[in-house]
């Protein structure tokens, strides 16, 4: 049972992911195809858009793998394979979107949100300092002058 | 002035909930063109129907149309099929690209359910269509006189899409010298 299990374990622990690319479809050199996945898999599928083409078994997603791999046969470096496929369907296509003017509120966006939000707490926390929190207590000093004050009073 | 401070959360909360439900509105497979106002992707594309000069980015000039991409395989496309025809007796021209599709089944295709096409051309391997940034079918351009991408629509065409949308603009690149 115990062993069972182990190799139950194990079994999880060494698969890897299952990728939708095709024996057919990979280059003979691994050093090129290493490349060509590391790309691939920055690359947004058009059709199951939450899956990159390395992962979509979609058949557009086996064309634009084989239009990759084409790229870099020809020569092409990492960016300009991947730029012939964001001249065709734009920024889109990019898993990891560009830093751009456009794009600005989209990378800025939650760090701006953070510092409105410590901001905020800033203020409140500085507005409730004075009325909230209870006086401090008299000094014996204090008190003793305070006994005295009444004391004067009650004997006018 | 405190109730201001309490309501502010409330209120940014609100915003982003609607901000939210806007988005859920909206279509993320309508991706807008690379191509627009640009010229179209050279290509040269084999015919589909019998004795037929295929489709090439050369004779997509001259006057406004629209470059249809089709399949036989496709389903919208057989919904939209009627529109286009309608379209083809009123006059207005449309050239077919038969993405990804063996050109025997896009002639019976066109056999079966009526053929709209002026210029009609296969593209076996989907190449041309990628060249086009087509995403799936039916996709539709319309391209001006002198050969430029100026809308594409991505979907089947309804008649509504049709008097709403590109007839309109069909009719102002018309006007357009």
């Amino acid at each position: 049972m115990k062993r069972a299990l182990i190799a139950l374990v194990a079994a999880f622990a060494l698969a890897g992911p299952a990728l939708a690319v095709l024996p057919g479809e990979q280059l003979r050199d691994p050093k090129l195809e290493a490349r060509a996945r590391a790309i691939g898999s920055e690359l947004r599928c058009l059709v199951c858009q939450n899956q990159s083409i390395d992962d979509s078994d979609a058949a557009l997603a086996g064309d634009l793998r084989v239009i990759l791999r084409e790229r870099i046969l020809a020569g092409d470096t990492d960016k300009q394979a991947t730029d012939y496929i964001v001249k065709r369907y734009g920024d889109y296509v990019l898993l990891k979107p560009p830093f751009e003017p456009q794009t600005l509120l989209l990378w800025l966006g939650p760090a701006l949100v953070l510092m409105g939000g410590a901001v905020w707490v800033a203020t409140m926390a500085r507005k409730r300092n004075p009325g909230d929190e209870p006086p401090p207590a008299l000094t014996p000093e204090e008190h003793e002058q305070l006994l005295r004050k009444l004391d004067a009073e009650s004997a006018l | 002035m405190k109730r201001a401070v309490f309501l502010a959360p409330v209120a940014l909360f609100a915003l982003v909930i609607i901000a939210f439900a806007a988005g859920l509105g909206r279509d993320p497979s309508r991706l807008p063109s690379t191509l627009i106002d640009k010229p179209l992707p050279v290509f040269d594309l084999p015919a589909v129907r019998d004795g037929d000069v295929g489709l090439k980015t050369t004779d997509i000039t001259g006057q406004p149309r629209l470059l249809n991409v089709f399949a036989s395989w496709c389903v919208s496309c057989r919904v939209e099929h009627p529109v286009l025809l309608q379209l083809k007796a009123s006059g207005v021209p449309i050239d077919g690209l038969d993405w990804k599709d063996e050109a025997v089944d896009g002639r019976k295709y066109l056999v079966e359910q009526g053929d709209p096409y002026r210029l009609a051309g296969n593209d076996r391997t989907g190449r041309a269509g990628i060249d086009l940034g087509v995403a799936g079918v039916p996709e539709t351009f319309l391209v001006d006189r002198r050969g430029r991408v100026r809308y594409k629509h991505i979907g089947p065409i309804s008649p509504d899409d049709w008097s709403g949308i590109i007839k309109p603009l069909m009719d102002r690149l018309r006007a357009e010298g």
